[in-house]
């Protein structure tokens, strides 16, 4: 378009000096000398920023090499069949594997259903405003307040006044009580980021807000949903302070039969082996081949989380 | 229910008659006492500098500025004779009746087929020969079809812009509506694509009453049956296109589109 204005005081518009030569502002002599200083720290940040992922891969090997060292000759078919046992050589973790699997039974659906709901509220329904930051905040509040108090949430709520005693239920609930403000904000970080035009897309069309979010948002979404869902999972799976404030027993249990059996789990069985170290050698042996399991579990967990981040990133 | 046409083809009829329209974000007048009547079959421009206020109005007429937070209208915005922001109309209802294409191509990211039979889908049409029908049609109807009749089942995303976009006219076209609601529809397209949908326009506007907002008047003028001048929110000058560009009556239109200001 035309730019009326702009043409009566062209001459102003460019500054120059008594030469009719463009202004200096700079030196290109000192802008050398501070591009060599720059340059230099740029070399010891990068040293630095590495030093700290050192430190950090560092701890990670002392801890394999430790677990390793401690677990080798215990991990075999006959630990992973055999049940808990007062003698070490013949006890496995047969009962804590069934109860840590029949725990993610109750956790993640409960965990995925409510924690995407609330997201897909929270994001798509509630109007933008007090309420909503309210509830934002106090999610955020939520996921990072300590697990034994959600534990001692557990234990008032499940434990006692629903009388689920220790079993898988209580201990379930309880643990999704406690990762799911991780869902809800993964699930809204993903559901913010479906760009705006899509869902105009399907509005324009006489969809209504459930039909966009099913047809439109929720499919997009869904790898960054799945992906925080899965670390979700992972953190429920090693967690112990809430199940002990639960009063999981440190007793040798059967096999976990249903929902409310008693049980015990793999980060709270380690736990256990652990304090008891002191009486049975042997149990630090088993409680760092319950740890490999574990973390071999955890690695296969956010291995499937990264595929799936992967295979279904979309780019609009 | 809206009282959509019969078909008696009378060029005529009155489709929209908006009648002192105010629209306001939170304070800001953002139209002001909007009157404007636009008729079946013909193509009405809406042009105007940026920020004048004529993609709000568009938004209005299918009432997607509903999801803009803190919008508050008054004045009436009569549909065939219906009131869009009455109680009793379905907002769902009136968009399946007033498509529309966005600015930016938006399709979906998925295939070219599941983009097109969307809002068939949405709208309860499961039958697969009938899908694959509306897809045929819509996809010729948006002079798309001889372009991916082989690749129905590729990412739309794999399509050009110009592609793009006319993939988003079926998908609007797929549900069949009366009037179709064009928001800058070539402003993201090189003038090859752009030059495509205006000869689409011209063909669609036999069958299907369009509105279309854009930047560029070489375009209204191209395109359009009624043109109508927007500036800071209110309509300065509505006529018939060859009028507007030849002999507005307004000094204001006159300058606007001479190019002394915008």
């Amino acid at each position: 378009m035309n730019h009326h204005n702009s043409s009566d005081n062209n001459e102003k518009n460019i500054e120059l000096n008594n030469e009719g030569k463009l202004k200096t502002f700079f030196n290109k002599d000192i802008i050398s000398k501070r591009m060599n200083n720059r340059i230099l720290l740029d070399k010891v940040a990068k040293k630095l920023f590495f030093g700290s992922i050192l430190f950090a891969l560092i701890i990670l090997v002392i801890l394999f090499y430790r677990i390793g060292v401690l677990s080798i000759g215990w991990i075999d078919l006959q630990f992973l069949t055999s049940n808990l046992s007062i003698f070490p050589e013949k006890a496995g973790i047969y009962g804590v594997l069934i109860g840590s699997f029949l725990l993610m039974v109750v956790v993640i659906p409960v965990t995925l259903l409510l924690g995407i709901s609330t997201a897909i509220y929270l994001e798509e329904y509630a109007k933008k405003g007090r309420f909503q930051s309210f509830v934002n905040i106090n999610i955020s509040n939520l996921a990072g307040v300590p697990s034994v108090i959600f534990g001692l949430l557990g234990l008032t709520v499940f434990g006692r006044l629903l009388n689920l005693g220790s079993s898988i239920l209580a201990g379930g609930l309880t643990l999704s009580l406690l990762v799911l403000p991780i869902i809800v904000a993964a699930g809204q970080e993903a559901i913010r980021a479906v760009p705006g035009f899509l869902r105009d897309g399907a509005y324009a069309m006489g969809a209504t807000k459930w039909t966009t979010v099913r047809t439109v948002v929720l499919p997009s979404a869904l790898p960054g949903i799945l992906t925080g869902s899965i670390l979700a999972v992972s953190r429920a799976i090693g967690e112990t302070a809430p199940l002990v404030v639960l009063g999981i027993p440190a007793l040798i249990l059967r096999v976990p039969n249903s929902l409310m059996s008693d049980f015990t789990a793999l980060p709270i069985q380690i736990y256990y082996w652990t304090l008891d170290t002191v009486l049975t050698p042997e149990y630090a042996n088993m409680a760092a081949a319950t740890i490999v399991v574990l973390l071999v579990l955890l690695f296969l967990l956010n291995s499937v989380a990264i595929v799936i981040r992967n295979k279904y990133q979309r780019r609009y | 229910m809206l009282n959509e046409k019969n078909n008696n083809h009378h060029q005529n009829n009155i489709v929209y008659d908006v009648k002192k329209l105010n629209l306001w974000y939170g304070d800001v007048l953002a139209l002001k006492d909007i009157n404007l009547t636009i008729r079946e079959n013909q193509v009405t421009a809406i042009i105007g500098p940026s920020g004048c206020g004529k993609s709000t109005f568009i938004k209005t007429l299918n009432r997607m500025v509903d999801n803009i937070p803190a919008v508050r209208t008054s004045g009436e915005v009569l549909y065939y004779g219906t009131n869009i922001f009455s109680d009793t109309l379905r907002v769902e209802e009136l968009r399946t009746s007033v498509g529309m294409v966005f600015q930016k191509p938006n399709p979906f990211p998925k295939s070219i087929y599941e983009n097109v039979v969307y809002g068939p889908k949405i709208h309860g049409i499961s039958d697969k020969k009938i899908l694959s029908e509306i897809t045929e049609t819509s996809l010729k109807s948006a002079s798309l079809w001889e372009e991916v009749k082989d690749r129905l089942h590729a990412n739309a995303y794999g399509l050009s812009g110009g592609q793009q976009q006319r993939l988003c006219i079926a998908r609007s076209l797929a549900i069949q509506p009366q009037v179709l609601l064009m928001d800058e529809p070539t402003s993201a397209l090189d003038p090859i694509a752009t030059n495509k949908i205006e000869e689409l326009i011209n063909e669609l506007k036999k069958y299907y009453t369009i509105v279309i907002v854009t930047h560029n008047m070489q375009q209204a003028a191209r395109i359009s049956d009624i043109t109508s001048f927007f500036l800071s929110g209110e309509v300065i000058e509505t006529d018939a296109t060859q009028k507007i560009f030849t002999n507005p009556n307004d000094k204001k239109t006159e300058d606007y589109i001479t190019g002394k200001f915008g």
